[in-house]
């Protein structure tokens, strides 16, 4: 489909703007202005609304396709969520409001969303407080790993340098703790999918920080020595962080830090029901034990005695501002709205009926992939078409051939310590009968790829583009149309 | 309700295939053995109508509907209703990371003319998919000036938005990297200043145009000053602005970056907002965040793609060149279609519009007996002027009558108590300026 600005006409109009009222007049001088008009399209308001509603057709999303993405917890959103975002009393508010002079009594409202779900969410993770800062999963990570450094310094222990992280975790994990200036060292899953007791034991000692535990794991397990991993760390004097990116699984059943966890982020996005929007907005809330709580990023939302709700700004040990306001709003709202919607009986009901949705795909799919840890799963289960691989057919090629069928395919080739990985998050919203035609669907790739392994390397072929060429793509990358 | 789709039938035949009686026995058999917690102490569930009842009275409390002079970054911009329209589209926000290029189609197209239009305004060949905010999105252009002259000092402009310098100080604290703070001149970034601060260890110097006060600033011979040092040239920048002012890549930046929240995304009490960046091409590999490209499918047909993804965490983990994963897609999405709603003369209309009535606005407030104007003559649609009084204590008296009158720089700079910096978008009318200036006027000598 043409870009664009290829439907661009010389005088055509998409907006109207009011009547100049004042005299015309600019402070801008002659010297400053620039030579040319930058080269944004003129088209009208329907060549553009006409554009990008054909646009997003060509996407895949929850409420078109089952999008059992591993990891990424691609429940329904529900469309109640977005009538809230835009309500002027929210949309319209401006985030320097409680900034000024006695500002706080203009905002209550809004102050009460964070704080509440601030109180929710730490009843929820098992922790003292929490902060609703973080922007992202990974601007959560980093912010957690930031009030672990802020922790031992405050101690005078800053020789701390090293953060572990097990072998099967996701690449933000590593990648937050050397933005905040640590060295990581790699810790090794055992054949059970735990973290290998011994190789954790051999790494801890007064260099380490701490650790950072994807609980569950990324292979979809609750590791059997979460809490002996959690003491052995405690013990060599780190902390353990808990990435929370699959909290779905166990929310309402496990609090984090009733096991030993002092810090962790949650994916509002994910597991609290918020949109993903292609790639964003998120939201990586992060959850503290008491001891961190005197660094948590400034401002904190706090209820005086007499019911309001006020900013406090005076935190003397915090880590600073990790976001420019109070985290996204708009975003926090919507998963405030799910909490209140879930309630007190709604969480755990969430969290066993994802599981037990994963661990029936794992059930039927078992004969006919590999499994690189063969019991009980949470709320995702990894598959490995090493098999598949065997015969010249890869976890990439099913992934296609799955969109074919009208899927969107699972995520591929992580953990990283699965060869040919294909991890499948089915969520709770979705029903037995979804969950049976994308079995059904597998299970006939599965069969292809004996009797016409060809026909599957060809696909997609119902998409609007076929493969796409990725390495010409970054071998000579054009990523933009200049005027 | 939790949105569950199963019937306890459905449940049932499905503990049946995995050899479980219940819940119970499923986490047993998981190996999730602590002990159950009690959430006794939270709310019981509740349905739509009454959650969204529940969230209107919250949303009531809010005084959303102050006369808004109040900027600072971040700016009460007419929205077309187009633009919530698309984005309202489910297969747009319902979407992931379009991880799956055959079947994310729409969101790579859109993430291209994005990508196009912010180097169009910025006037920089290359931009990224997007980024947290402005503040994150400085940030991340430091540390890329950082890896690229494996320098390690940096020199940051007190005309930088303060709440962007505040989130750097915090991100640097625990990175050996010397960050070097330098005063702005009465209401401009002092240039000399800056160019003194910089040593043959400087990675970049960083700057924000219009500055935080307002002011624009003559910025072409500063960045080749820059260079000769074999430093870079940052600046953070606002959007709206560039359709009038010389795009920053004429002037010579390597990184430009920038809050996007002006681009027809809510002000929604501090985000979800938009981070934008557009480098050279130099600097293209280097720089954090997703990029799409173009490229072409087996039969040569046109599609896109995520692309450079060795630059990312997934694959480069601890070396990558950010932690960033998710970004801000669906704000990037109202980005691309305001402008291209607006488009290449309404933007310059929209821009002329906020020009003009800030002329007229700051001329009405300057009337005022005791008001007077701090700095220059070359702004935008904002401006610093001085009260005969405390500037936090006037605009808290300026709510009690219907006005967010403006920012008190006395919150950030504490020689600048009496100053006020007032913002002004097209959506001020003539009458709105002058009963501001009557009710200011009241507040300062009645």
């Amino acid at each position: 489909m043409e870009l664009i600005f290829a439907k661009s006409q010389k005088g055509r109009r998409g907006t109207s703007l009011p009547r100049t009222d004042v005299p015309a007049a600019c402070a801008v001088p002659e010297k400053f202005r620039r030579a040319k008009a930058a080269e944004l399209p003129e088209v009208t308001e329907q060549d553009a609304v006409r554009h990008y509603t054909l646009l997003s057709r060509k996407n895949m999303g929850v409420d078109t396709n089952f999008y059992p993405l591993g990891s990424c917890t691609m429940k329904y959103n529900p469309k109640f969520h977005e009538r809230i975002a835009v309500l002027p009393g929210f949309a319209d508010l401006h985030p320097l409001l409680p900034q000024l002079r006695h500002g706080g009594a203009l905002t209550q409202g809004a102050l009460a969303v964070i704080y509440e779900a601030q109180r929710i969410l730490s009843e929820l993770l098992g922790f003292a407080d929490c902060t609703m800062q973080p922007l992202a999963g990974a601007h959560g990570e980093l912010t957690g790993v930031m009030l672990i450094a802020a922790y031992h310094k405050a101690r005078g222990d800053e020789a701390r340098k090293i953060m572990l992280i097990p072998d099967a975790a996701h690449g933000t994990n590593p990648a937050s703790a050397a933005v905040s200036g640590f060295e990581c060292r790699e810790v090794a899953t055992d054949d059970e999918g735990n973290v290998c007791i011994e190789d954790l034991k051999s790494k801890l000692g007064p260099n380490v920080a701490g650790f950072m535990l994807t609980c569950p794991s990324t292979l979809g397990l609750f590791d059997q020595n979460v809490k002996e991993v959690c003491e052995l760390v405690h013990q060599a004097g780190g902390l353990n962080y808990c990435d929370g990116a699959n909290f779905n699984a166990i929310m309402g059943r496990v609090r984090p830090g009733d096991i030993g966890f002092d810090v962790m982020h949650v994916n509002l996005h994910k597991t609290f029901a918020t949109p993903h929007g292609g790639g964003g907005p998120g939201s990586g809330p992060v959850g503290v034990a008491e001891c961190l709580v005197p660094f948590l990023p400034v401002s904190r939302v706090e209820k005086r005695n007499d019911g309001t709700y006020a900013l406090q700004y005076h935190c003397d040990d915090s880590i600073g501002y990790i976001a420019p306001f109070y985290g996204n709003f708009g975003v926090i709202l919507r998963a405030y709205a799910y909490m209140l919607s879930l309630g007190r009986e709604g969480f755990k009901r969430v969290s066993e009926n994802a599981v037990l949705s994963a661990n029936y795909m794992r059930v039927r799919l078992k004969q006919h992939f590999a499994q690189k840890v063969d019991r009980v799963c949470m709320h995702e289960c990894v598959m490995s078409a090493t098999p598949q691989a065997e015969k010249g057919v890869h976890a990439l090629d099913i992934a296609k051939a799955l969109i074919d069928r009208g899927f969107h395919p699972p995520t591929m080739y992580f953990p990283l310590i699965v060869p040919e990985a294909l991890m499948i998050e089915p969520t709770e919203t979705e029903s037995k009968e979804t969950l049976d035609e994308f079995i059904s669907a597998l299970i006939e790739i599965a069969e292809m790829v004996d009797t016409n392994p060809e026909e599957i390397l060809k696909c997609p072929v119902t998409t609007p583009v076929k493969r796409l060429d990725e390495t010409a793509a970054a071998r000579k990358p054009v990523v933009a149309d200049l005027a | 309700m939790p949105y569950i789709a199963n019937t306890q039938a459905d449940r049932e035949e499905m503990f049946k295939h995995i050899g479980c009686a219940d819940f119970a026995e499923m986490w047993r058999q998981a190996q999730v053995t602590v002990p159950e917690p009690s959430l006794d102490s939270l709310p019981h569930g509740l349905s739509e109508f009454e959650v969204v009842s529940n969230l209107k009275q919250l949303a009531a409390k809010n005084a959303s509907e102050l006369v808004n002079f109040l900027g600072a970054g971040y700016y009460d911009h007419i929205i077309p209703a187009a633009v919530s329209d698309i984005t309202s589209r489910t297969e747009f926000y319902t979407a992931y990371t379009p991880y799956q290029p055959e079947a994310s189609q729409g969101t790579l197209q859109a993430i291209y003319e994005y990508q196009s239009m912010i180097c169009r305004l910025t006037g920089m060949p290359v931009a990224n998919a997007s980024l947290y905010d402005g503040g994150t999105a400085l940030f991340e252009a430091m540390m890329m000036a950082v890896r690229a002259t494996r320098r390690r000092q940096v020199v940051i402009s007190e005309a930088v938005s303060p709440i962007f310098r505040k989130m750097i100080e915090c991100y640097s604290s625990n990175l050996d990297i010397e960050l070097i703070s330098v005063p702005a001149g009465t209401a401009d970034s002092n240039q000399q200043a800056l160019l003194d601060a910089v040593t043959d260890a400087t990675a970049c110097v960083m700057v924000q145009y219009p500055n935080v006060f307002g002011t624009i600033e003559d910025w072409s011979e500063f960045t080749a000053q820059i260079h000769a040092g074999k430093a870079m040239a940052v600046c953070s920048t606002y959007p709206i602005s560039l359709a009038l002012l010389t795009p920053p890549g004429e002037l010579g930046f390597d990184i430009v970056t920038g809050e996007g929240q002006s681009m027809g995304i809510p002000l929604s009490f501090g985000g979800p907002y938009l981070g934008f960046m557009a480098v050279t091409e130099k600097l293209m590999r280097k720089m954090p965040g997703r990029i799409c490209g173009r490229t072409a499918d087996a039969d040569g047909r046109e599609g896109f793609v995520l692309t450079l993804q060795t630059r990312e965490q997934h694959i480069r983990r601890e070396a990558a060149m950010s932690n960033i994963c998710t970004n801000e897609n669906l704000c990037a999405l109202s980005a691309l279609v305001y402008l291209s709603c607006v488009g290449k003369q309404g933007l310059i209309d929209v821009a002329e519009l906020c020009a003009a009535k800030a002329v007229f606005a700051r001329e009405q407030l300057l009337a005022i007996k005791g008001v007077e104007p701090v700095g220059g003559d070359a702004f935008f649609n904002e401006f610093v002027i001085k009260l005969p009084m405390d500037a936090g204590e006037a605009v808290g008296k300026m709510i009690d009558k219907g006005f967010a009158a403006g920012f008190p720089l006395g919150r950030y700079y504490a020689d600048r108590s009496n100053q006020l910096l007032v913002a002004v978008t097209e959506k001020r009318t003539r009458e709105e300026i002058k009963a501001l200036a009557n009710a200011l006027e009241g507040v300062l000598w009645n």
